[in-house]
């Protein structure tokens, strides 16, 4: 019974899904059905947010390594969630939007998160070096060709690619460094997105099938026997 | 010029040759005259007001939106004559729907130029009708009214009839070969290397004394990646129960979490060792991606994970969990279907599953026949898909190159294919 | 002094490559600080002495400009940021040139957003760039802010057909059937124009597959680099145009600059930026380079 309530579901609301996309009444079921995802989404936040805290408290009790730092993460969680509820330190209407300029909302989310986000998005570019540095090697031929590529991309997307391939004469102007950097993202990277994106269209067609049809229930904590 | 009067025969004569009373008389007749002139410019302005009045719209057509539920119908007319670019008169229009309770309601005002307009606030079982009215800066032109329309709806999308065909066609042989499977024949899958690595993945944790770390990516359960990420959770997780290693999984949602805990707990369970399941496996951490991955990082620089998978639906943060992954010597196993992340995982990481590959664990690590068939179908997906890039770009070619109707006509035809909605 | 800055610092990198390829010839490891440090000299430095180069426009990002060009005054353009801050950085530029274009020509502008952080994100756009640029524009009139709706490609489904079902107010509370830009706009077909910037999901792809297509509306993108490629397959029959991260920001701003001069003084962040992607992809090609050169090396020692 446990496994197979959550699997006739699965059944009727797949199944309903694709007949939807036919049959014109059906079509809007799809919104509806959505919504009811982000509204058991948003009650599942609580068993999230209560097992954070949970976990933080239990470190802090206990005095567990580093505990310091689960006061920072309880005190950042509460205060936040505390400020965007009651709308502190805006214009004092409750009903005020959360991120109304001049909330306190709003400056710490301008003076932390902001700053934070973009810290962290910035870690990619020393990471890509340490990643080229390390792994790009020409292995064999279609690493070689991968770093062929590389370079060029690389090369075309600044203004060095038309200073070095500049002198290339206007007949030959599919080898000028830019141009040539069109025509990969163009033709081959298009090929291979295309492709890779046909690809995964069929997996996830083969894999929700075995979804609907209850083949695949791993995910339920079933072994599929 | 002398002035000189009319004469009733036609003629003229001048006044300084008039009697008084001829002079009254000619009075008389210049001021007749006058009116007449006057009545002429009358009905000339007459005549030019009929020739100038406002044109309406013409061949106002009312037609009920095909394959759709009974909610729409398309209006389309000429516009008005005067409605020019330069110097035209009109300066919009208004549509008019009458509806069985007979009063006319104003439903949309349109600039000019427009020829057509969808109604989407109708209803089935309901009779309308429209009509248009012209607009200049003083006037206006009513059009011809439609005869009643009921929209009706329809059950069925014809226009996706090639889309049902297909995904017909790809469902019907993942049945077969499922049903091929289960009658006991033999299917040939390829090696994916990294799906074999995962049991000696596993196994170096186990030896090293360190923890394995599963990243399912930062989407929800109605991402299908996560599913696929979670049904791979569901065999890893049965190996790291026989091996007795240790398991963190840290998650970006709280639905991903509980489903997380239900699946290692019955792996956990069916090793026949429930009581070394516990739910600090898997924690929420939070749904903003940079803080997941701060979170992730500092994880993977204080328990040093022997083994790290990266499995699902990842973005930017990619390559910051697959190099921190690399720097702490941990082997790692990645796989999405997000084609942006993929060069990424593969310069970083041991071993990647590329696109399909992901979807295809589940099926390839369990080895059952069912399963294994739902790969098969797949490819017959591919082969169909295969065939028709190369008719169609050999149509496209030679159709462009050579200009062979013959051609054109495969292409166009295979666009209207591919590209109805 | 620009000048000789840009110039010591490519002397430092030279003279640190060249250690770098000493070492990595000679089999000995390199820690990652290192080449952490090179990166930190190859983005600081123009930064802090500051070097532009000339762009010139791609024809996927000169098409989507001559499109906007060709508008005429008084079309209407809705823009969805559909970015946060951490990729601000990249995509700002692209909105801040964009929106320039836009109102220079006359056309209004529906700000909208996809992803929540994307408000806060066009509040600053609008009281640092937009009002100090436009002083003489009015809400409601020239432009009007929705606001975000969350739902992702749901929100995408209901407003190809039915705008206002889904935004029946903007941001203030006023009723969009009486805004004076609004009033010809039933659904996002009746757009001259739909600019994405963004780079994640929902994003530029959510637009073309839910709206674009379907609504036949004219779509044009700005992504962060990394997303770039995958918009290219829709490109050039879906999307009217293409910027790809900086270079796409600094290409678009480069064209702005030359076809309209007053904004040739403004700020032009994706020019700017420039100076740094430039350097660092040239460390970063040495790095290549150089691994390689050691790769190579270390093969033949082991075989001999």
């Amino acid at each position: 019974m446990r496994r197979l309530i959550p699997l006739a579901i699965t059944f009727v609301v797949g199944t309903v899904l694709i007949v939807s996309v036919f049959t014109p009444p059906l079509e809007n079921i799809e919104r509806t059905f959505t919504l009811f995802f982000d509204i058991i989404a948003v009650f599942a936040f609580f068993l999230g947010g209560g097992n954070l805290l949970r976990v933080h408290i239990s470190k802090l009790r206990r005095r567990k390594q580093d505990w310091g730092f689960s006061v920072v993460t309880i005190v950042g969680f509460l205060g936040m969630l505390m400020i965007g509820l009651f709308k502190l330190g805006g214009s004092g209407n409750i009903a005020a939007p959360v991120d109304e300029t001049g909330s306190l909302f709003y400056i710490i989310f301008d003076a932390v998160l902001v700053p934070l986000q973009s810290t962290m998005y910035s870690l990619l570019a020393f990471f890509v070096a340490s990643a080229s540095y390390r792994a790009f090697r020409a292995k064999n031929r279609e690493a070689t060709l991968l770093l062929i590529a590389a370079f060029v991309i690389l090369l075309g997307r600044t203004p060095f690619g038309t200073m070095v391939s500049g002198w290339i004469p206007e007949w030959l102007s599919i080898a000028q460094i830019p141009n040539l950097a069109i025509w990969i993202m163009n033709s081959p990277n298009l090929a291979g997105q295309r492709a890779i994106l046909i690809g995964i269209g069929l997996g996830v067609i083969s894999m929700s099938l075995r979804l609907i049809l209850g083949i695949e229930r791993s995910y339920l904590g079933d072994d599929n026997a | 010029m002398p002035l000189t009067c009319p004469t009733a025969s036609g003629g003229s004569r001048s006044i300084r040759n008039l009697k008084p009373l001829q002079f009254i008389v000619c009075a008389l007749l210049v001021v007749g005259s006058l009116g007449q002139v006057n009545a002429q410019s009358d009905s000339t302005i007459l005549f030019d007001s009929a020739m100038n009045a406002l044109a309406p719209v013409t061949s106002l057509l009312a037609a009920d939106h095909k394959y759709d539920n009974g909610e729409r119908i398309d209006l389309s007319w000429i516009p008005s004559i005067d409605d020019q670019p330069v110097n035209g008169k009109i300066t919009g229009y208004g549509v008019y729907r009458l509806t069985n309770a007979g009063n006319p309601a104003l439903i949309a005002d349109l600039p000019s130029g427009s020829s057509t307009f969808s109604d989407d606030n109708v209803e089935p079982g309901s009779d309308y009708s429209y009509y248009i009215v012209a607009r200049s800066a003083y006037e206006s032109a009513v059009s011809v009214r439609t005869a009643p329309l009921s929209p009706q709806r329809e059950w069925l999308n014809l226009n996706r009839g090639f889309l049902f065909l297909i995904a017909a066609l790809i469902s019907a042989a993942v049945i077969y070969f499922v049903q091929s499977a289960k009658r006991g024949k033999k299917l040939f899958v390829r090696k994916i290397s990294g799906l074999e690595a995962i049991d000696d993945a596993v196994g170096r944790a186990t030896e090293m004394g360190r923890p394995v770390l599963f990243i399912p990516g930062i989407h929800d359960m109605d991402d299908v990646q996560t599913l696929a990420a979670l049904t791979i959770l569901g065999r890893v997780s049965r190996t790291i129960a026989d091996y007795d290693t240790k398991i963190f999984m840290p998650v970006a949602r709280s639905l991903v979490m509980t489903a997380a805990r239900e699946t290692i707990k019955a792996s956990y369970q069916a090793a026949g060792r429930p009581d070394a399941y516990s739910d600090d496996m898997v924690s929420y951490v939070t749904d903003e991606q940079f803080g997941y991955v701060a979170a992730v990082d500092g994880l993977m620089v204080r328990e040093k994970p022997a083994t790290v998978f990266l499995l699902g639906s990842f973005f930017a943060e990619s390559l910051i969990l697959a190099e921190t992954g690399n720097s702490v010597g941990a082997i790692q196993i990645a796989g999405t279907a997000r084609p942006a992340q993929l060069p990424f995982f593969i310069a970083a990481c041991d071993f990647t599953l590329i696109g399909e590959e992901l979807f295809a664990a589940s099926a390839y690590l369990a080895g059952e026949p069912r399963q294994l068939g739902s790969l098969k179908g797949q490819d017959v997906g591919k082969a169909v898909a295969m065939v028709v890039i190369v008719v169609g770009a050999l149509a496209a070619t030679l159709g462009e190159a050579w200009d062979i109707s013959f051609m054109q006509n495969i292409y166009h035809w295979l666009s209207s294919v591919f590209s109805s909605n | 002094m620009p000048d000789l800055g840009i110039v010591l610092s490519l002397l430092v990198i030279g003279v640190g490559l060249l250690w770098l390829l000493i070492r990595s010839l000679r089999g000995q490891e390199v820690e990652r600080r290192v080449i952490f440090v090179f990166i930190l000299v190859a983005v600081a430095a123009p930064i802090l002495f500051p070097v532009t180069f000339q762009e010139h426009a791609t024809p996927v990002v000169k098409r989507l400009f001559d499109f906007i060009d060709s508008l005429p005054a008084g079309s209407v353009v809705l823009v969805s940021l559909d970015y946060d801050p951490a990729m601000a950085p990249e995509v700002q530029p692209m909105t801040n040139a964009m929106s320039r274009h836009c109102l220079t020509k006359g056309h209004k502008i529906v700000f909208m957003g996809l992803w929540a952080t994307g408000q806060s994100i066009l509040m600053s756009t609008l009281q640092d760039i937009i009002l100090p640029d436009f002083p003489n524009i009015v809400e409601g009139k020239d432009f009007v802010n929705v606001g975000y709706k969350a739902g992702n490609e749901g929100v995408l489904n209901v407003i190809v057909t039915d705008f206002k079902k889904m935004f029946p107010t903007d941001v203030n509370g006023t009723p969009l059937d009486s805004t004076p830009i609004m009033a010809d706009i039933r659904s996002c077909r009746d757009f001259d124009l739909i600019l994405s910037i963004g780079g994640g999901r929902p994003g530029a792809k959510e637009w073309v597959l839910f709206v674009g297509d379907p609504g036949n509306v004219p779509i044009g993108v700005g992504v962060a680099a990394v997303t770039a490629p995958q918009m290219y397959p829709y490109y050039p029959q879906q999307l009217v145009g293409i910027l790809g991260g900086v270079k796409g920001a600094a290409e678009y701003e480069s064209e702005l600059a030359h076809r309209y001069p007053r904004f040739a003084h403004t700020d032009q962040p994706g020019l700017r930026m420039m100076g740094p992607q430039t350097l660092a992809h040239v460390v970063i090609m040495a790095f290549i380079v150089i691994g390689n050169l050691a790769f190579f090396r270390g093969k033949k020692v082991r075989r001999t």
